[in-house]
């Protein structure tokens, strides 16, 4: 590995000075299970590694009436282990649990899992159709960029090199409402997605209508993708299972996979259909409350 | 050259030592402080060999650098045993030869170790979810799993 | 051929004591490749080629050279070009040293991305590495070819102007510009068709797939001031790591000591040299001692894979479920250089039933990939996975039981094998019955898309040469030396082989494994042959040592050594016999009656048992997505004794659990340039702790007269029929007859929409 310099800024404004002195040449450290590995392999060659796991507004998570504030760098662990988070937004338990195994859980984060920007990122779908906005913070001041538009290709994000991802907001989710993340892998676990979904839906009081429902699909195109076009098909709608093959059939034509050693354009298409219906029937169950 | 001097307490026992900020923590532990129990398989996270337990949460050493590690506290598998007694998992995987070639195993003890702190009542499903990324070429597992669930029941009648 | 009258009861043999080498595993004390250290050692790494096939013009290893903490650098210049370099290796036939030097270090060519080109020695891993990408090659690309039809076309690129044909368990001849050939025949298949009611032939193709040891690559080796080399690493083989390199880098024999270290995993794959020859002449460069290690990625792309293979096979049955004939053609890649598995491949393909008429015909070609290597029961799993699921599919046909068809055709001890000699006592009826009467057998599946599948396969074993030494202590504990490297538990078997023979405590016997320098040869731990042949020697050695303490006891006693009865570590006089000394009381008086004893056996022996083993999965898919899960699995095997009977079920789980994987999710992904894409554990994919259930292993015993004790190997046979198994399982539960490996979910989900369309 080619060597570096590595800092320890202990708040976000000693972090943003480090950073505007380093831009180009400076990445953020916070799990580091995917950067370590990216510098080890010479993908990336940062002269200057910034390490985020002192900076107390990357680390926190707090709830307020409305939203949940996500640090940045808050490891898949601790959220796992917050019963708020659990009661709250399981669909960020289903994608935070399957990353990898316990010792990635242990330093893997969803501020590094969005700002690696994989295609196939497990936690992005998710917090895509919990409307999370991303807290961007630069020399210049702050900015809030709803996380479907935060990557913009693969490895790509909207961030300048001087920015940096603080946190995450997260709305408080209605009444009636239910998420489920869903991936396809080849074994049990260890893998990166083949196809990824996630819905969220939020049902009337009778269980058996749709009031308004969220989709996101990833591992099939160059980032993660929001399938706004399903907004308009499910609302007031009944809950069945042609209509959710609609919805289902509306993401798979969204979906532009390619061929590569991990899956076949055909079998991503397939795969979109059938796990967004399953992510869409997950998240209805937990609106009914059967989950929770 | 940009060596850091680094301190730990490292099973128990206050360390120092320099390294470079390339140097993992896998690395330093190896090729610094001779603690050579902890092994590389593959070093990107993929196959646990690799193990310890860092301010109690259990980690891949592949994948952090050696600088992060400054004021942790860090647990080996040299630090399972106490002296020449060993930990019930090291007893367990003798005696249940939950090994064959051995090289997998300081990670794998480590790992449920880990386990057997947090929940020491895993179902086998348990046992298979929390150690799925530490892999074993030789023994197909079986033997790893009976070895876990024997020493948590030696755990849990001393606990009583 | 020894025919030995084995003991009706045995005392250790059969028991669980515990490894005396295990201690130092779970504490992470024991030493494997990458724990040793020597003083002002320095760190080598190795430039790879990027590319699959070209010449190289011109290598500029300036800039490396000047790199701060580099202190040597290496190309093929620096290795003599081989003045014999065919050599004679008895059963792998002839090897071309310089070919196995030319894939330590190109000269010349590239064959394969991560042949290795350059190598750099630093006072750091990480600064020889940056000098390394500091050395310019100038390659002329050819054309790479990566593929056994492809190869074997017309117009294929071809790899070396000339070739000695492989030769690995039987010789092949040249045969095309990248293939040698073989072929086996018995009876006559023409007229063996003729008689057949039913006819079934079928394609298949299976890919690369790599050992997996956990434990990559490491050397460190030392030239020392007076020419003398001293090597340290984790091997199956120090002998054969030792010849290789007096071989390659033309130095005699005697000038070698290579040390074994404990061996994290090899499965046949760490038999050669790879990075040592390499160390080696950077530790006489830089006059200090070199350590190297393969990443995971190089030991992917570098080392010595098992074969890919094109399958055609023919089966001719009659109504009755009576095979009469059997052609099987086999395509294997070789890799690089020639001598892949072909020939065990094609023999093992039908050998497990009784056919009269019979043709097998193997090609191993070259192709630009590794140079393949045995992984455990070399070219058998693919071979398998095409006649299991052919025996299913006439099963069905003929609704004939699987159990039954097998039992109907199944080789027996006597019956001739295409190999040409008639089979050693074998347990196939046995395990056949055993399947039949198990609970798994009998029990309901259960649940829609749920299928049950059998595979039944076999393996050799081996004999080959072995050392053993015996030295008695004063105390009357026994020190055991073996040249055999122990990769998982045979230091604690032969201990309780020699404990058995001596008539002693198997805690009295301290096994250890010696390097080149302290024990007789002894030929590498491979082909399930440790238990079985390092047994005999060591057993012979046992013999010696009893021998000779008989006749201490005799001198004592005043008596002739033929007066001497012994009996089960005791020495009597059989005209007195309160007349007793205890092995250890013996032991006491050796210094007295002439001084310490011991002895050395080196054993080559014959009476060889075969593997045989019936494996039977219960496999749930989900039709959406291809994703197989295995829900219970149990196999059956005959281990002729079971000298630890919780080693020998470790033996058939591990490799169960290869062959699930190699069945399902691995292989090797190459571009359309060559390139090895899943250089890394995420992407080959090997099983989990997750993925599978727990393996139910059946042993039985019919013990093997070649064996004082009736051992038989065991350690291969396991991932043979687990592919086939599945195979057939995925047919009962979703009606889909996969002919290519591995079956993936894509694959699975293309069959299963291809059926409903």
């Amino acid at each position: 590995m080619r060597n570096f310099d590595y800092k320890l800024p202990t708040s976000l404004n000693e972090l943003t000075d480090m950073l505007s002195h380093d831009a180009h040449t400076a990445r953020l450290l916070a799990g580091g299970t995917d950067l370590v590995v990216a510098m080890r392999g010479a993908r990336i060659t940062p002269e200057v590694v910034i390490d985020t796991k002192r900076v107390e507004e990357m680390n926190e998570l707090s709830f307020n009436d409305h939203t949940m504030i996500l640090g940045a760098s808050v490891t898949c662990r601790t959220v796992c282990r917050n019963p708020q988070v659990v009661k709250n937004f399981p669909a960020l338990i289903d994608c935070a649990t399957l990353i990898g195994g316990t010792q990635i859980q242990n330093r893997a984060t969803l501020g590094g899992n969005l700002c690696n920007a994989a295609p196939s990122a497990d936690t992005i779908p998710a917090l895509i159709v919990l409307k999370a906005q991303a807290n961007i913070c630069g020399p210049h001041g702050s900015r809030h960029v709803p996380v479907e538009e935060f990557c913009t290709g693969p490895g790509q994000t909207i961030l300048e090199p001087n920015e940096i991802l603080v946190s995450f907001s997260i709305p408080l989710p209605p009444e009636n409402e239910g998420a489920f993340f869903i991936r396809f892998i080849p074994r049990n676990d260890m893998d990166i997605a083949i196809a990824n979904a996630a819905a969220s839906i939020v049902i009337d009081s009778s269980g058996e209508t749709m009031i308004q429902g969220r989709v996101a699909i990833g591992a099939v195109a160059p980032t993660p993708l929001y399938v706004s076009d399903v907004e308009a098909v499910l609302s007031g709608r009944a809950i069945t299972d042609e209509v959710i093959a609609q919805v289902a059939d509306i993401a798979r034509q969204a979906a532009k996979p390619i061929t590569d050693m991990r899956g076949t354009v055909d079998q991503r298409k397939h795969l979109t259909h059938v796990l967004v219906r399953r992510a869409i029937n997950g998240a209805v169950n937990r609106a009914r409350g059967s989950d929770r | 050259m940009n060596r850091q001097q680094i301190t730990a307490t490292i099973n128990g026992e206050h360390r120092e030592f320099l390294c470079e900020p390339r140097q993992s923590l896998l690395e330093v532990l190896r090729d610094e402080l001779f603690l050579t129990g902890t092994k590389e398989g593959c070093n990107d996270g993929n196959c646990g060999s690799c193990n310890v337990i860092l301010d109690g949460t259990l980690v891949n050493s592949c994948c952090i650098f050696g600088v992060e590690a400054n004021g942790s506290h860090l647990t080996t598998v040299e630090g399972l045993s106490k002296g020449n007694e060993l930990h019930p998992l090291q007893q367990t995987f003798l005696e249940g030869t939950g090994m064959q070639c051995g090289f997998c195993t300081p990670g794998f003890l480590v790992a449920a170790s880990a386990l057997l702190d947090e929940n020491p009542e895993p179902t086998e499903e348990e046992i298979r979810h929390w150690l799925v990324g530490n892999l074993c070429r030789c023994t197909g597992y079986d033997k790893i799993v009976k070895s876990v669930q024997d020493a948590a029941l030696i755990l849990r009648e001393r606990a009583l | 051929m020894n025919d030995y009258v084995i003991p009706e009861k045995l005392r250790v043999v059969g028991t669980t004591p515990i490894r005396p080498d295990g201690h130092d595993k779970v504490t992470g004390r024991a030493k494997f490749g990458d724990d040793f250290h020597l003083p002002g050692m320095l760190h080598g790494k190795v430039l790879r080629s990027p590319h699959a096939h070209a010449r190289i013009k011109s290598i500029d290893t300036s800039h490396a050279s000047a790199f701060p903490g580099v202190h040597a650098v290496v190309t093929a210049t620096d290795f003599p070009r081989i003045t014999s370099n065919v050599i004679d290796a008895g059963e792998a036939g002839q090897i071309d040293m310089q070919d196995v030097a030319d894939n330590c270090i190109a000269r010349e060519k590239v064959f394969y991305d991560g042949h290795a080109v350059a190598a750099v020695a630093a006072d750091s891993a990480h600064i020889a590495e940056e000098a390394a990408h500091l050395i310019q090659v100038n390659y002329e690309l050819l054309e790479p070819v990566m593929d056994v039809r492809a190869a074997m076309a017309d117009d294929a690129p071809v790899l070396h102007d000339d070739f000695l044909p492989g030769a690995f368990l039987a010789p092949t001849e040249k045969a095309l510009p990248n293939a040698s050939k073989l072929e086996l025949a018995m009876g006559d298949i023409t007229n063996g068709f003729d008689e057949a009611d039913i006819v079934i032939e079928r394609e298949f193709t299976t890919e690369t797939v790599h050992q997996g040891y956990i434990e990559t690559h490491i050397v460190t080796a030392q030239w020392g001031a007076n020419g003398m080399v001293t090597v340290w690493t984790t091997t199956q083989g120090q002998f054969a790591i030792r010849d290789q390199l007096a071989l390659v880098l033309e130095i005699p024999m005697s000038a070698i000591t290579v040390i074994p270290l404990e061996i994290g995993g090899g499965f046949g794959g760490k038999d050669s040299i790879y990075i040592d020859p390499l160390a080696v002449v950077l530790s006489k460069q830089s006059g200090r001692p070199v350590k190297m290690v393969m990443n995971r990625a190089e030991t992917l792309r570098a080392t010595g894979p098992s074969s890919g293979t094109y399958i055609k096979a023919r089966l001719g049955v009659k109504t009755d479920g009576t095979l009469v004939a059997a052609e099987f053609h086999g395509a294997y890649e070789a890799g690089a250089y020639s001598g892949g598995p072909v020939a065990p491949g094609v023999s093992t393909a039908l050998t497990r039933y009784n056919i009269p008429n019979v043709k097998v015909e193997g090609y191993d070609v070259l192709v630009n990939k590794p140079k393949v290597k045995p992984y455990r029961a070399p070219g058998a799993t693919p071979s398998n996975f095409a006649v299991e699921t052919m025996i299913d599919e006439l099963c069905r046909e003929l609704k004939l039981d699987p159990v039954e068809f097998r039992l109907h055709n199944a080789l027996k001890t006597g019956d001739q094998l295409v190999l040409g000699f008639p089979c050693p006592e074998i347990g196939g009826v046995e395990i056949l019955k055993a399947v039949r009467n198990h609970a798994h057998y009998q029990s309901d599946i259960g649940g829609p898309n749920r299928g049950r599948g059998l595979a039944y396969g076999f393996w050799f074993g081996a004999g080959l040469p072995s050392s053993a030494d015996l030295m008695v202590n004063s105390d009357g504990t026994v020190q055991l030396c073996s040249g055999s490297p122990d990769m998982s538990g045979t230091r604690i078997t032969l201990a309780m082989q020699a404990a058995e023979a001596l008539g002693i405590d198997p805690s009295d016997v301290f096994p250890s494994v010696g390097d080149t320098a302290s024990v007789g040869y002894s030929f590498q731990t491979v082909a399930s042959r440790t238990t079985f042949a390092t047994g005999i020697a060591v057993y012979q050695a046992a013999q010696d040592i009893l021998a000779q303490m008989a006749e201490r006891a005799a001198l004592i006693w005043q008596i002739a050594t033929d007066d001497i009865l012994i009996d089960c570590g005791h020495f009597l006089n059989k005209a007195n016999t309160q007349q007793c000394f205890s092995f250890k009381e013996l032991a006491g008086k050796l210094d007295s009656t002439g001084g310490p004893i011991a002895a050395r056996a080196l054993a080559s022996p014959e009476g060889v048992g075969f593997q045989i083993t019936a494996h039977l999965v219960d496999l749930a898919v989900d039709t959406e997505t291809g994703k197989v899960d295995i829900l219970r699995y149990t196999a059956f095997q005959d281990a002729g004794k079971a000298v630890h009977p919780d080693f020998v079920e470790g033996q058939i789980q591990g490799g169960t659990v290869q062959g699930i994987g190699w069945a399902l999710n691995e292989e090797y992904f190459y571009d359309g340039a060559g390139q090895l894409k899943n250089t890394s554990l995420l992407d080959y994919r090997m099983p989990t702790i997750l993925d599978i259930p727990d393996i139910e292993a059946v042993i039985l015993e019919i013990p093997n007269p070649g064996h004082p004790y009736g051992v038989r190997g065991v350690g291969e046979v396991p991932i043979v029929p687990p592919a086939a198994a599945i195979a057939n399982a995925l047919y009962d539960a979703a009606g889909i007859r996969m002919d290519t490996l591995p079956m993936t979910p894509a694959k699975i989900l293309d069959k299963l929409n291809s059926v409903t369309n």
